[in-house]
């Protein structure tokens, strides 16, 4: 009976039901089309204007852009992000690979052990960033810490020195987010054919070398999208500075995210906060798109 | 075959690595901890790592005073928006995997580009929008943002799971005459419950620890957890009670922190669902 169905004249409710699936991802559309696409152009239509406190929409051209480039403190948070964006990925790659290899050496506990190593991860960047503040506060924190225990001549007073402040953002984001590299590489770890291990063992070949010249090669594409994940969190980075610095001492340790916000919500320079984030947006697509194109040709081989 | 774990110094050196970066991931959370429960004497006499002499709750007690109401608009936030934008990254998911028209793929790809938006690129546009519709300052409007924004990822992890479901299940009841909500209903949700848990999972961390939106959309008494924490760790008003900082920290930070503990390997299935499938 329901086969005569499918081949009967379609009544009013078999049209609904036909147009069901698009209607019910018509809000969606919507959504990506307005609030993601839109905005985009809105946002990029207002870094060639000369908004101030509110939008106007009077053309400036590329005035905005020069007057970006034009100015030392976006030049400081370029760098920033430059230095604490290199950093943090490459440590946290280094520290998340080493962790994952010796992790997959059959350990005992390596649940609970996993466990440590990824449970800041759920903490957010602002309760991150207010723990570190406190435990590198010169004065009360590790500084006094190692004093007490015994190293008389210890300082540590990087979260207020100017040229050291940027690193202070480096150890916290390392810290929250390097268990996370330790996980991916364990899962692919745990993908690897374990044959290819005994046979180069056999070979005579010692487990360090194994793992330098066969299994991590093989890893590639998590390495790939670690780096991916780490460079994003990096560029988006605004609330870990918002928290441990906000930006000070004067702006030495101010990122683009943060260098946005300012100019757009709080010193009324609209244009040109537009301006900086169609930067940033540059900078994430300068990333995913060599990502993206490499992932469909690898499909395309697969 | 597993090779015997023998006793040996590399074995010894392993272990040593690894339990010393417990302790380093550790420490943060227990000089959190007992910071939060020591006097402002106490913290300036002692140091970070030293037992406190009387475990006093005033640090506690202090905080849940100034930021509990945000604690409260935090919940208000969070809890409806993850239930929406999982709910229509469900319906999405299926649409897109299950019942493809043209230009639905199109779509799916202008969507999963969500994934990596710099947000700062539609604060602006959308504060206006927020404005506009009056519901700037509220949470409500924070609702709207973050059903908005999670949206690619949520229809990433429904339509990841759909598309390996064979789609003779879902014609088979077609035939049978069952409609589009009742296929959704009767047969994917039931199966979607592990998927259904790594979404809320992930929306829940995802929102209970923004401060970007936060801090742009809302103001005053609608603010987050995330928000009035910033605000009370750097006020440079009055003496600097430690105590009550880590104490606020760890109470804008427990929600999440549970949900880890207790459901760590949903949250770790999120973490990597986007990651390593793409």
């Amino acid at each position: 009976m329901s086969s005569i169905a499918v081949f009967a004249r379609p009544s009013p409710l078999d049209a609904l039901q036909r147009w069901l699936p698009k209607l019910v991802l018509a809000p969606s559309m919507l959504i990506v089309v307005v609030g993601f696409y839109g905005y985009i152009l809105w946002t990029f239509v207002l870094s060639f204007t000369n908004s101030r406190f509110m939008p106007s929409y009077k053309w400036v051209g590329l005035q905005q852009y020069q007057r970006l480039l034009d100015n030392d403190r976006w030049w400081v948070a370029s760098q920033n992000l430059l230095v604490y964006g290199g950093l943090f990925i490459a440590i946290s790659l280094v520290l998340g690979v080493l962790l994952a290899v010796l992790l997959d050496q059959r350990v005992r506990r390596e649940g609970f052990i996993r466990t440590v190593y990824l449970y800041p991860m759920a903490l957010s960047m602002i309760v991150t960033g207010t723990a570190w503040k406190w435990l590198l506060n010169p004065g009360l924190g590790l500084d006094k810490l190692l004093r007490d225990w015994g190293w008389e001549g210890f300082r540590f007073d990087w979260l207020v020195a100017p040229d050291r402040v940027v690193y202070c953002l480096v150890i916290a984001a390392v810290w929250q987010s390097s268990g996370f590299v330790m996980a991916l590489f364990l899962a692919g770890l745990r993908g690897v054919d374990q044959s290819i291990i005994r046979a180069a063992q056999v070979d005579g070949a010692s487990l360090p070398t194994i793992y330098l010249r066969i299994v991590l090669p093989s890893l590639g594409p998590v390495f790939f999208s670690a780096l991916m994940i780490l460079a994003h969190i990096a560029i988006k980075s605004f609330d870990l500075v918002s928290a441990m610095t906000a930006g000070g001492p004067g702006y030495s340790s101010d990122l683009p995210a943060m260098f946005m916000y300012a100019h757009t919500f709080t010193r009324g320079q609209m244009g040109l906060g537009a301006a900086s984030a169609m930067l940033m947006l540059g900078a994430v697509l300068a990333i995913l798109v060599p990502y993206l194109y490499s992932e469909l040709r690898n499909k395309r081989h697969a | 075959m597993p090779k015997q774990p023998s006793f040996s110094l590399a074995r010894l050196a392993i272990y040593a690595t690894l339990i010393l970066a417990c302790a380093v991931y550790l420490v943060p959370l227990v000089v959190m901890l007992l910071t939060s429960f020591k006097t402002p004497d106490d913290i300036r006499t002692g140091n970070l790592l030293s037992i406190p002499d009387v475990f006093t709750l005033i640090g506690w007690v202090k905080a849940w005073d100034s930021i509990g109401g945000f604690f409260w608009n935090s919940v208000k936030i969070t809890v409806p928006a993850v239930l929406i934008s999982t709910l229509l990254g469900a319906l999405n998911g299926y649409v897109l995997s299950m019942w493809r028209f043209r230009g639905s793929q199109l779509f799916f790809g202008l969507l999963l580009f969500g994934c990596f938006l710099p947000f700062q690129v539609v604060l602006l546009p959308a504060s206006f929008t927020l404005g506009q519709f009056g519901l700037a300052n509220t949470t409500g409007g924070l609702v709207l943002v973050h059903v908005v924004y999670g949206l690619a990822f949520t229809t990433l992890f429904f339509r990841n799971f759909y598309v390996s479901i064979p789609n003779a299940l879902v014609s088979a009841a077609r035939l049978d005459g069952a409609g589009f909500f009742t296929i959704f209903g009767r047969i994917l949700l039931p199966m979607s419950i592990p998927t259904i848990m790594v979404c809320l999972i992930w929306q829940f961390t995802q929102i209970w620890n923004d401060f970007l939106f936060g801090v742009v959309f809302a103001s005053g008494d609608s603010q987050p957890i995330t928000v009035a924490l910033n605000n009370l760790v750097n006020t440079s008003t009055g003496a600097k009670e430690y105590n009550v900082d880590m104490a606020a920290a760890m109470i804008a930070g427990l929600p999440t922190l549970l949900v880890y503990v207790f459901a760590g390997k949903y949250f770790l299935r999120g973490l990597t669902a986007g990651a390593v499938k793409g």
